[in-house]
């Protein structure tokens, strides 16, 4: 961005900011169908800001000033586009656009054009990753190589995704315009799973760089509040996912060491955990317990919470039995797993290797690296051959690095 | 992948009402089928006490469940998913039941299509 020299900072600012926000205002004003005349027009807006402002000095209200340019070019555009001309033209002649439906952007506007816009992306016959790039691109201004990086995927796959996806939002042509009671009632879950799988790719994230991380976690986040800011959408499950997200998030900087290497739980330097975030959690998870049901990000955001608190005696068994409710609503086979973990955190490690071999989840890396755990008291050889599968299983650097030490250390136990 | 009914006896009504410990054990039984993605229904509690339990016999005959004469009851079931009766078998094995004297009945269940 160093074209944008003279304010640059100002403007990259206000890019970040309110680039998103415009889009979905304007999407709200043509429909979803024409998202990509709303990028280029917002795109456009930029362009002219970096080059107006810097012959003419910053206006008094920047924002304004974007909006205003904006909506200027939406109407140009409409004007001259006969694909326009077509689709609305019945509204387009008898009556001046402006009195017919003046571009607003209150700031409560603002709020339900983005809201409107979470739930458009967030479309159910999308497949999940589709899913996660399209709310990456459309929702955190992701550009495709940033996506890229985070997936540690190719360009071209990640481009492939978002095609798919925006064609199959294309052709569903949901009513973004008007967000009905009942069109949220039908796709929450669906935006819900969407921000918590967002919000994972960060956490668990394949890739070491710390900044995107935290940038996908952050933005996860961000997405959830908008939810909270609106009745229909502020419900229990949106608080309790928010409470894990926060609870999660706490640990971030705990996590990885300065070398980049993944920190296990266990040795975690709980000074770096982020106060603040667990208060949030905390908060946002007493909202979410209103009696009035438990769903799995209850259960995720209530063993989070013990992860979170001082170490109290019976903190496992209350870890395990939320891992059997949430076996007993999804199965999953992180869940089976960390299951078997909390298990032997309560009944020692021998009756843990009963349960855990019994998933028989024999290419899974995580599989083994339980086991390998579970057996360095009774068997130092199988133990390490179950940390070598784990090892040949996993993608993951970091994790890679850390069982190769707990390999050396068992080593050195044997000898 | 068959289907399998575990069917649950007891053979006192105390032991119906578990102790805090009882119910994490079969919560902890549950869920360690539920992790090997084995779980075809978690089933229910069938309650065994006055009021809850009737049979109807030939002749509009209605007497009071089973608990009146001292014999065992059924306590409940769930459904499991196994590829071969035994393997349902060993799954009834680890259940805590048989620590009250109770039993398990295991019955494949019939599909139709």
């Amino acid at each position: 961005m160093a074209e944008w020299q003279p304010n640059s900072d100002l403007l990259t600012q206000l890019f970040r900011q309110e680039y998103l926000r415009m889009i979905a205002v304007l999407c709200r004003h043509f429909g979803l169908e024409h998202i990509e005349t709303a990028e280029d027009i917002v795109s456009e807006t930029f362009l002219k800001a970096s080059e107006h402002w810097a012959h003419n000095g910053v206006p008094e209200n920047p924002p304004a000033w974007l909006y205003t340019v904006a909506k200027n070019k939406a109407k140009d555009h409409l004007k001259r586009h006969a694909l326009f001309e077509q689709k609305i033209a019945k509204d387009l002649q008898p009556v001046d656009i402006e009195a017919e439906k003046p571009f607003e952007y209150s700031s409560q506007f603002i709020t339900d054009s983005q809201l409107a816009m979470i739930f458009a992306v967030c479309d159910p016959g999308n497949s999940n990753e589709s899913q996660i790039c399209l709310a990456l691109q459309i929702l955190c201004g992701f550009s495709v190589e940033e996506i890229a990086n985070a997936f540690l995927t190719k360009i071209e796959t990640i481009k492939k995704r978002l095609l798919r996806g925006r064609t199959h939002l294309r052709n569903c042509n949901f009513q973004i315009t008007s967000l009905s009671k009942t069109a949220i009632k039908l796709r929450l879950d669906t935006v819900l799973q969407t921000l918590y799988l967002l919000f994972n790719e960060g956490y668990f994230s394949r890739t070491n760089d710390q900044v995107i991380r935290k940038e996908l976690c952050s933005e996860a986040i961000r997405l959830a509040l908008v939810l909270t800011e609106n009745v229909l959408t502020n419900t229990s499950q949106t608080n309790a996912l928010l409470a894990l997200m926060c609870f999660q998030s706490s640990r971030l900087e705990a996590r990885i060491n300065d070398k980049g290497e993944a920190v296990l739980f266990n040795e975690q330097d709980k000074s770096l955990w982020d106060n603040t975030l667990i208060e949030k959690g905390n908060y946002y998870l007493v909202n979410a317990c209103d009696g009035s049901e438990v769903s799995k990000y209850h259960l995720e955001a209530g063993i989070a919470y013990w992860h979170t608190t001082g170490t109290t005696e019976n903190k496992w068994q209350q870890i395990l039995q939320l891992y059997n409710q949430l076996i007993l609503i999804e199965y999953s086979p992180v869940a089976a797993l960390n299951r078997a973990f909390a298990f032997a955190n309560v009944y020692g490690r021998q009756k843990a290797i009963e349960e855990t071999e019994k998933l028989q989840l024999t290419d899974n890396s995580y599989y083994h690296n339980i086991l390998g755990y579970l057996y360095e008291s009774m068997d130092l050889n199988n133990a390490i051959g179950h940390y070598k599968q784990a090892i040949a299983l996993t993608k993951s650097k970091a994790g890679k690095q850390t069982m190769q030490k707990e390999i050396d250390r068992l080593k050195k136990k044997r000898s | 992948m068959k289907e399998f009914a575990l069917i649950f006896r007891l053979n006192d009504i105390a032991d119906f009402k578990p102790t805090p410990e009882q119910v994490q054990e079969r919560i902890n039984w549950l869920a360690g089928i539920a992790a090997q993605n084995k779980l075809a229904d978690k089933g229910n509690s069938l309650l065994p006490f006055p009021g809850s339990a009737k049979t109807v016999k030939n002749g509009n005959t209605v007497t009071d469940g089973p608990y009146t004469e001292i014999k065992e009851f059924i306590a409940g079931y769930v459904v499991v998913k196994a590829e071969t009766i035994d393997e349902a078998v060993e799954m009834a094995k680890d259940n805590p039941i048989f620590k009250l004297n109770g039993n398990v009945e295991i019955r494949e269940i019939l599909k139709r299509d």
